[in-house]
């Protein structure tokens, strides 16, 4: 498909599986072990790897059989989403790092290193020291389609759930909100929620009208928390900045009164200065002629 | 390749839309007694099942579909069998008993689809594999609102034909379309709709076929110009539905495929015109004129959440 600008671009297909599969599928081709071979190295290094700190175990003492306590579950996708926790959430108790997530794929590869950079990809696990059940994760890389699945798995296989609440925080353009207005006059940023059959707490923004959808990381965790009855919501801002963005951070703040939230913040005195120098760092990063 | 939600497969561009002890996988999960204990220790440390399950909704035990005949889409070129089920699911208001729960597909999560915006019920999560059912009709019917993650689609298939073989579902129906440009000369002519029938289910409804006057799919010669006399089946477009029938003739299941010749663009016509099909075959809901003539559309309810199916509202300073 040709456009006005010349250049070739590759429609969206609405077939199930693209023409390279289709093929494969439709001819019945057998699988030579060469194939299985290199299926199986692609697969390794595309598995994902959750690294706990050997400390959890002493410190919780309830680490043994890899499993942790775990009441409440907050989890942050993308930049924008991980500074809100950094800014106004991590500063203000006191957490402690406790595991990170290893994984490879086209996108991103996730840097060994603890101090990491807010443009970094990484994806962190906190634990509130005054409360361990308490877990935090900020998650700042792409997890590819065939790693969410993995991702989830591992994250809460390591769980003994103690009436668990999941609370996700997640962005996205504002241009995939469908509405029957122009999204061009929508006062963006706004929040958006969706919820699991068992989350009864307020929610502090709307829901989601249908027909919207959801995709990625934060609908695989809506998903299995669904299919096996975990309360869990998802705050979703839609933003029309997809960088980091003060004002998209703050679009945030309604989910600070949230019951699962409102007790891990305790000073909000430092937030706005911690915000400022989170962005302003990105900044330096992103533009070489400053 | 686009997840769209119609309910929420969606339509137009851009648009919505055992584990090895013997236990299965859910019952692995919830303690072989019925309602979830997910803190059993066992079924956490259990090691990840590969694909999928049937979970059922809330702590009920798992429905009986023995002697069901189950309907499904392929995800294929202009979501039609997709947007098939969802007239069938909501024009029977058909109650939601499970999820297939699989990391075959693309994660996708949105609220009820077949419920009116402000209906109380509109607030219902629905994942991208959800299962409903009809006793009264012996019908059972599972939704796919999402493509495949790159290469699952064999294991999909598998996962998919052995829970229809655990669930003792009498037949299969699928609704699949395919690449209308790519119809040959023999496949212009007359009605764009086909079927297909396993050799299983061949005895039970094949005579019927030939009543109704329905149309098989065609072979095409696999080595066009250089050897006529071998025959292959192909469905360009039509996702999993080629290896799907296959491995249904071969595992002895009673599989029939209805599909129809399609491109994409605004599919509702097409799903309504399969639906129709479907309907000359199973009676699904009463036609209004002779009882042998097709149900019209106007039978069919269109769910909510096929609004904006083209996308937002454009802005006002553009004209």
């Amino acid at each position: 498909m040709a456009t006005f600008f010349g250049e070739v671009v590759a429609a969206p297909s609405r077939a199930g599986v693209d023409d390279e599969e289709e093929e494969a599928a439709g001819e019945q081709r057998e699988e030579t072990p060469e194939d299985r071979e290199i299926r199986r190295e692609l697969g390794k290094k595309r598995e994902v790897h959750i690294l706990w700190n050997s400390k959890l175990s002493a410190s919780t003492g309830s680490f043994t059989d890899e499993q942790f306590p775990c009441s409440k579950f907050i989890l942050a996708i993308g930049h924008n989403s991980v500074a809100f926790l950094s800014s106004f959430v991590l500063n203000s108790g006191c957490w402690e790092a406790v595991g990170s997530v290893k994984l490879w794929n086209e996108w991103c590869r996730t840097s060994n290193t603890r101090s990491v950079l807010p443009t970094d990809a990484f994806c962190l696990f906190y634990k509130l020291i005054s409360d361990p059940t308490v877990l935090l994760c900020q998650c700042n890389c792409y997890v590819a389609e065939d790693q969410q699945f993995q991702w989830l798995e591992k994250v809460f296989g390591c769980m003994r759930e103690e009436d668990l609440q999941v609370t996700i925080l997640s962005t996205c353009p504002v241009t995939d909100y469908k509405t029957p207005e122009s999204t061009l006059t929508l006062p963006s940023p706004f929040l958006k929620a969706l919820k699991t059959k068992d989350f009864k707490e307020t929610i502090c923004c709307p829901l989601l009208e249908q027909p919207n959808i959801v995709q990625g990381l934060p609908a695989a965790v809506l998903s299995y928390c669904q299919v096996w009855q975990i309360p869990a919501v998802l705050y979703q801002c839609y933003t029309d900045v997809i960088k980091l963005d003060t004002v998209t951070i703050e679009a945030f703040k309604p989910v600070l009164s949230s019951k699962n939230l409102k007790s891990l913040v305790k000073d909000m005195s430092r937030s706005g200065e911690i915000l400022k120098k989170l962005v302003t760092t990105n900044e330096i990063h992103n533009n070489i002629y400053t | 390749m686009e997840t769209r939600l119609s309910a929420v497969a969606g339509v137009g561009n851009g648009s919505l839309s055992q584990r090895a002890t013997g236990r299965s996988y859910w019952q692995m999960r919830r303690g072989a007694e019925g309602p979830l204990r997910r803190t059993d220790a066992h079924a956490r440390t259990a090691p990840v099942p590969p694909g999928a399950m049937f979970v059922p909704c809330g702590s009920s035990a798992p429905p009986d579909f023995e002697g069901f005949t189950l309907l499904l889409p392929a995800v294929s070129v202009g979501n039609v069998g997709q947007l098939a089920v969802d007239l069938v699911i909501f024009t029977l208001d058909m109650p939601k008993v499970g999820y297939f729960y699989t990391d075959c597909l693309v994660p996708m999560v949105g609220n009820n689809p077949y419920a009116a915006a402000a209906a109380e019920n509109s607030t219902e999560l629905s994942i991208n594999a959800e299962v409903y059912s009809l006793p009264s009709k012996k019908l059972v019917v599972l939704q796919i609102r999402s493509p495949f993650v790159k290469n699952k689609y064999r294991s999909f298939c598998q996962t998919l034909l052995s829970w229809v073989k655990s669930s003792r579902c009498a037949k299969v129906i699928l609704l699949s379309s395919s690449h209308a440009y790519q119809c040959d000369d023999q496949q212009l002519h007359g009605t764009p709709l086909r079927y297909l029938l396993s050799p299983a289910i061949q005895k039970t409804a094949g005579e019927l076929m030939q009543r109704l006057n329905w149309k098989e799919m065609e072979k095409v010669a696999a080595y066009p110009g250089v050897n006529d006399t071998d025959m292959v089946l192909r469905i360009p477009g039509g996702g999993i539905t080629t290896l799907l029938f296959s491995e249904s003739c071969s595992n002895g299941i009673q599989m029939a495929v209805l599909l129809k010749f399609c491109s994409e663009g605004d599919n509702i016509p097409d799903a309504l015109a399969l639906v129709n099909y479907l309907n000359e075959w199973i009676q699904l809901v009463k036609s209004e004129q002779k009882s042998d003539a097709p149900a019209t559309p106007s039978q069919w309810k269109i769910p909510h959440s096929w609004r904006l199916l083209f996308g937002s509202g454009l802005p006002l300073a553009l004209f």
